[in-house]
């Protein structure tokens, strides 16, 4: 499979604060990627290093085989890039934000309108062509934003956290179209994301923590990783049940919180075990299939939301 | 959804038509913002009104009218103010976010640069020829040649103080800043440029203040553009002025510098720009 994007030994600092720590990632062609990570883990980092608003200090990162420090210029033709916070002019019309847009990429005349029309009408702005941008509600503007992106046509799209203050119905439409650019046109999308539902959608998905990367594959791997049932027992005193499992079962919980977790291949088995064993200690006890969530916690030894 | 998506075509972006497609975005703004458009042609009529009507008729300076003394001087505080004020601008892209995607996009910083210079010069030059236009009901002698370089001189002077506006703008991340600004820096660049009162001329014995008002003035990029564009409107002066050679020069070479700094600034990242 070829490689889109190729990130070699990365690191980032803000003064004291290592954001990003000795990076290494591939990202294949045409699929949708996620970076996953909870806030601080790194990822809008990462995200402003590969869409070279920000000099990167140490490693490389290259896009299509281009070096985005050396050849950025390059770099930045085949990359579209759609920001967490707006990056529309208010006081201008939707065809105005689009036409601007073309022109920052030398994109005019028929090719223009082509592009410009093509994009309306897939995201379904066209009726709002001549409307400013800002008397559109959020979703909308979302759109407009994702017309922009996509007006060059990047080889590589790159969201940073896309759903943000989407309603459901909205973010649904979101993918569905990212889906579509995907299948239909071949463009690789790489967002990132600290929703763990949202992660779910990507074909593959980067785990950050505390700017390191602690996992990298596809959703279903991850979970196959953390081994058979996820059990997560709720009660007072988490250290000294954790021990006591660990003695009498052979198993090696993780104690977070007021939370034991354990990972079985037989879970609903040890669940009747735990409970006639424990059952007067234990508040609450969960059995799953595992999340995103209990592959965060087992790579990490951190919840995902602290 | 894209019916045809070829990838492998890159549009190369000119970067002077850049520049221009920014320009012409800060002037659609600047249009639809009412009261910048009140305040812009109101500035002109106002100053016109009081100095014209008001002063004239009171202060007399040696050979020439009050208007015709104050007519350059005025153009020049148009120019600085409004060049200058035009660069706020920077600081709300930013925090609309609209710069970002400028940031990002394949062209050199020096387009990004030149398209918001010349959309406040633009901006700065309506301004000012409409208090030109204005001040020719009271400045009797000026060609139809003298009006066309005074607006070439004009446009000289704006480009550099826009490009002194996006360095003061491009660090700061709030517009309340810009005020600050505007008292330490803009006014005495005003007071100071022999708009208000002229140059200590050394023919004459000068006192040890006189002396360094002297030297401050002649260090102040403004006053060699007040007295350029004096030399446009008044053949004869009793006030001491640079020559016009002098002048050309000091603001050509004031607005070269300035956009190489303004250029060089650009390249930098706020934390404005990382949020």
């Amino acid at each position: 499979m070829s490689v889109i994007v190729n990130v070699d030994s990365l690191s980032h600092r803000y003064g004291e604060r290592q954001a990003l720590s000795n990076l290494n990632l591939t990202v294949p062609d045409g699929q949708i990627f996620a970076i996953l990570g909870p806030n601080g883990g790194g990822k809008t980092t990462f995200f402003r290093l590969i869409s070279t608003l920000m000099p990167i200090q140490s490693g490389r990162i290259q896009v299509a085989n281009l070096d985005v420090s050396s050849q950025t210029h390059l770099v930045r033709q085949r990359i579209g890039v759609v920001f967490q916070s707006p990056s529309l002019d208010k006081k201008l019309t939707v065809a105005e934000n689009l036409r601007h847009q073309a022109a920052l990429y030398g994109i005019r005349g028929k090719l223009l309108r082509d592009r410009e029309a093509e994009l309306m009408r897939s995201l379904g702005i066209t009726d709002r062509a001549n409307e400013r941008t800002e008397k559109l509600s959020g979703g909308l503007r979302r759109r407009v934003e994702l017309a922009k992106g996509l007006l060059h046509h990047p080889q590589l799209l790159i969201l940073d956290e896309p759903s943000t203050g989407l309603d459901p119905g909205v973010r649904a439409d979101l993918w569905s179209y990212l889906g579509k650019l995907r299948n239909e046109a071949g463009v690789t999308i790489l967002f990132t994301t600290h929703l763990l539902e949202e992660a779910e959608r990507a074909d593959r998905i980067a785990i950050f923590h505390q700017g390191c990367l602690v996992a990298n594959d596809s959703p279903e791997n991850l979970r196959a990783s953390v081994g058979g049932d996820s059990i997560q027992i709720e009660c007072a005193e988490p250290q000294q049940l954790g021990e006591s499992i660990a003695a009498q079962f052979g198993l090696q919980p993780q104690v977070i919180d007021s939370t034991v977790r354990l990972e079985a291949p037989d879970g609903h088995r040890l669940v009747s075990e735990l409970m006639q064993q424990f059952g007067k200690r234990i508040h609450a006890i969960r059995l799953g299939k595992p999340s995103l969530e209990d592959v965060f916690i087992s790579k990490t030894g951190h919840h995902f939301w602290e | 959804m894209p019916s045809s998506y070829p990838t492998g075509q890159l549009a190369i972006a000119s970067p002077w038509r850049v520049a221009v497609q920014l320009a012409k975005r800060e002037i659609v703004r600047f249009f639809r913002q009412r009261n910048r458009v009140v305040g812009a042609v109101g500035q002109p009529v106002l100053f016109w009104l009081l100095f014209g009507t008001g002063l004239n008729q009171s202060f007399q300076m040696q050979g020439q009218s009050f208007s015709e003394y104050y007519v350059p001087g005025t153009i020049v505080l148009i120019l600085l103010f409004t060049a200058i004020f035009s660069t706020i601008s920077i600081i709300e892209d930013r925090n609309e976010g609209f710069l970002q995607s400028v940031l990002v996009a394949p062209i050199p910083t020096w387009s990004m640069v030149l398209g918001k210079v010349l959309g406040g010069t633009l901006i700065a030059l309506i301004q000012a020829i409409l208090f030109l236009a204005l001040s020719l009901l009271l400045v009797s002698k000026i060609s139809v040649m003298g009006i066309a370089i005074s607006v070439v001189y004009m446009t000289l002077i704006a480009v550099g103080l826009t490009c002194l506006g996006f360095v003061l703008a491009w660090k700061l991340d709030s517009t309340q800043g810009f005020h600050a600004i505007m008292g330490v820096l803009l006014m005495p660049m005003w007071l100071l440029s022999g708009a208000f009162f002229p140059v200590p001329d050394v023919q004459t014995q000068l006192t040890m203040g006189e002396k360094i008002l002297r030297t401050v003035m002649l260090l102040n990029p403004t006053t060699y553009a007040v007295a350029g564009l004096r030399r446009v409107f008044v053949e004869q002066s009793n006030a001491w002025m640079p020559s016009v050679a002098l002048c050309w020069t000091v603001t050509i070479t004031f607005g070269a510098i300035m956009f190489a700094s303004a250029t060089a600034i650009a390249r930098t990242r706020t934390a404005g720009d990382l949020k």
